[in-house]
């Protein structure tokens, strides 16, 4: 099963302020109920978007202008909390293809890279001046090179930063990595007998 | 032999390969699984035609969704209750053992693995949960995954990885009375930072967590993620072996002699590279609560709510937006804050020790009337244990709820739930927005010790002066 690579990515996009975005503010634990990723999108961000009586609330993400975007802007820290993959896919079934952000916590970005969804990093003034432009014109488009760690918005170019592991993995569609992983069947054997705790494996039917 | 760290020498021990993306494919030593991360992962290997490739190595329980006050099935729940059948099914399916509510052994997942032996020094666990960082207390190198990396250890029993640097806290000194394990590593991670951890795994070395008990250093360890650290350790010792032998996954007799020597050797030499230390004198730690909506938002029992103003200018943001959400006023103390519920439980400190400590001090008080206040076991086997020792009914004579094992109100996918604005007084490890079950609920995380504090007075209060804490306190 061959992967797209994935390198150019180009859409409009919309920018959530806020460092330290945890996982529970992303999807709520009540959204976790399911034994399917299918119907994530509903809950994204829910309780910032919403107050208890499902009013919508003041947020970017319900404002019909920025209905069309499919890069998510953030600051520092995002994702960081649960390991939850549910915050991740919820924002991928919601259309979004990038996030660009100052950092990003760990699990989550290991999770976001697996579902094919780059998560770049950019200085904070950067991110700030995208969030300007955006505010102005929503309809801005914005270009992600992977390869090069760029980001042009509109007649403006960044310089960003993709983990090399990612980039690598984005550029030669390695992103999910089951395959390779299960190529190595007998060097897993292996390390299992040098290892000394691991009993025989079951042998695969 | 140069000398490494206990990190370095698991990582390569568990290094199966190289993969084309740089990354290191990973053996994972033992996997735990839930009900929440795992249906999908299962899922996904249908899908795939691929089959579990060491059932043996993964093991199952039931927490997050379980209800703790009444376990008839199914479930009010149909949600929860048709996620503990499609555990169930997908654990029946693969021959992977589940410690299910009927074994009498079933809990949080990060209790059920120290518990049962399973978490052992020189191993990787992996496991959908952040707070897998839990089993580094054993030596074991552990951390959380997202879903589609437990398929991946379900096929292959690997991952792929980056490797992590490494930063050894020292803690020495004696911490004072009253002073436990939660609010050493609420105090590191308000040093730190929420991020400060990003890229790092923890190691956490010094005279305070040679003399904790394998309990504590479960309490440290699993908050490290709150830290930003995926994974925190601590070195094993006698402590660690101690803990281990007997349980029902320790190796027996002999094996039992080979594996002590086997874990003995993972601990980091001296001498070995660290990438960045940082030394803390325990002297300076008092208890410790949070005020704001991050594990990093956090202060010692007597010191005031941070203001706007007085805030680094590149806080200031944050700190007007956690003040606003805890309806707080910068500048004023914490204590005698009214709290609504005191919760007492989770993976951070829902263990024995934390019961038997407490119930200490409770004995002879009652919780006020306007709190309500519940206590969750973090496993069946703390549970029972806890009423073969009388402790149960301590809590209960005080007016605590006694409840059965589960997460509970730690992140409130189950029943129990703050309503509105209530703030509370909670032993768990996150205080987000939203956490405990109520989009405007709040939550001050803090020691049990402190939470039965503060159920006591039906405000946030420093546990030395309400129970006197002082003498027979232990690190
Ligand atoms: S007790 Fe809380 S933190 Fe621990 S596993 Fe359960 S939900 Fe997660």
């Amino acid at each position: 099963m061959a992967l797209a690579t994935i390198n150019h990515i180009s859409g409009t996009g919309v920018y959530i302020p806020g460092d330290d975005i945890d996982t529970d503010r992303i999807i709520p634990a009540r959204y976790l109920k399911c034994v399917t990723f299918d119907d994530l999108a509903e809950g994204l961000f829910a309780d910032v978007r919403f107050d208890t009586e499902g009013v919508q609330k003041d947020h970017p993400l319900n404002e019909a202008r920025f209905e069309k975007a499919t890069i998510m802007l953030s600051n520092s820290n995002f994702g960081c909390g649960s390991s939850r993959e549910h915050a991740p896919q919820a924002i991928y079934r919601a259309g979004f293809r990038t996030i660009i952000a100052e950092s990003f916590a760990e699990i989550f970005f290991g999770n976001a890279i697996t579902l094919g969804m780059p998560c770049v990093e950019a200085s904070r003034a950067d991110i700030e001046m995208i969030g300007a432009t955006l505010e102005q014109n929503p309809a801005t488009e914005i270009t992600i090179d992977i390869e090069n760690e760029r980001v042009t918005v509109g007649d403006k170019t960044i310089n960003v930063k993709v983990k090399p592991s990612a980039k690598q993995a984005l550029l030669e569609g390695k992103w999910d990595p089951i395959q390779e992983l299960l190529e190595h069947s007998d060097a897993i054997s292996q390390t299992a007998q040098t290892l000394g705790y691991v009993s025989q494996a079951i042998p695969a039917s | 032999m140069t000398a490494q760290s206990l990190y370095e020498k698991v990582w390569k021990a568990h290094t199966v390969s190289t993969l084309s993306n740089g990354k290191t494919q990973l053996f994972i030593g033992s996997h735990l699984i839930h009900e929440v991360t795992s249906p999908q992962a299962f899922g996904m290997l249908r899908d795939m035609n691929l089959p579990v490739k060491y059932p043996e190595r993964t093991f199952a329980t039931v927490d997050h969704i379980v209800p703790t006050d009444k376990r008839v099935e199914p479930f009010d729940d149909p949600l929860a209750d048709a996620m503990i059948k499609e555990l169930r099914k997908n654990c029946e399916a693969n021959n992977i053992t589940m410690f299910d509510i009927d074994s009498g052994k079933q809990g949080i997942v990060h209790m059920v693995g120290p518990e049962q032996g399973i978490t052992q020094p020189g191993t990787t666990i992996a496991c959908g949960d952040s707070h897998t960082s839990t089993h580094g207390a054993f030596g074991a190198i552990a951390f959380g995954i997202g879903t589609s990396q437990v398929r991946d250890v379900l096929a292959t029993q690997t991952m792929s990885m980056d490797k992590m640097k490494v930063r050894r806290i020292n803690v020495d000194g004696q911490l004072g009375p009253g002073v436990y394990a939660k609010d050493v590593i609420l105090h590191i991670i308000k040093l730190l930072g929420v991020k400060g951890g990003l890229g790092y795994a923890y190691e956490y070395a010094g005279e305070v967590f040679d003399r904790m008990s394998m309990e504590e250093r479960m309490t440290v360890c699993n908050m490290s993620i709150e830290g930003g650290a995926r994974c925190g350790y601590v070195n094993p010792d006698e402590t660690t072996f101690e803990y281990l032998q007997g349980r029902p996954y320790a190796p027996k007799g002999e094996d039992w002699d080979a594996a002590v020597t086997r874990w003995r050797a993972y601990a980091s030499d001296p001498g070995c590279h660290y990438d960045d230390v940082v030394n803390i004198d325990a002297a300076e730690i008092e208890p410790s609560v949070t005020w704001g909506i991050n594990p990093g938002q956090g202060i010692f029992i007597n010191e005031r709510i941070p203001s706007v103003e007085g805030s680094a200018d590149h806080d200031k943001e944050a700190v007007a937006q956690a003040l606003a959400h805890m309806k707080f006023t910068g500048g004023e103390p914490i204590k005698g804050k009214r709290i609504d519920v005191a919760f007492f439980g989770s993976c951070t400190n829902g263990r024995l020790s934390d019961f038997v400590e407490v119930a200490k001090f409770l004995k002879g008080h009652k919780v006020a009337a306007h709190v309500k206040a519940i206590a969750v076991p973090g496993s069946q086997i703390v549970g029972k244990l806890c009423t073969e020792m009388g402790i149960d009914q301590v809590f209960k004579d005080a007016g605590f709820e006694w409840r059965e094992a589960g997460c509970s109100m730690c992140l409130a996918m189950n029943p129990d739930k703050l309503i509105g604005d209530q703030l509370s007084a909670s032993s768990s490890n996150r205080n987000f927005i939203g956490r405990q079950g109520s989009p405007t609920g709040r939550t001050i995380l803090m020691s049990p010790v402190m939470v039965a504090a503060a159920a006591v007075t039906g405000e946030v209060s420093d546990a030395r002066e309400v129970f006197g804490v002082g003498q027979a306190v232990s690190a």
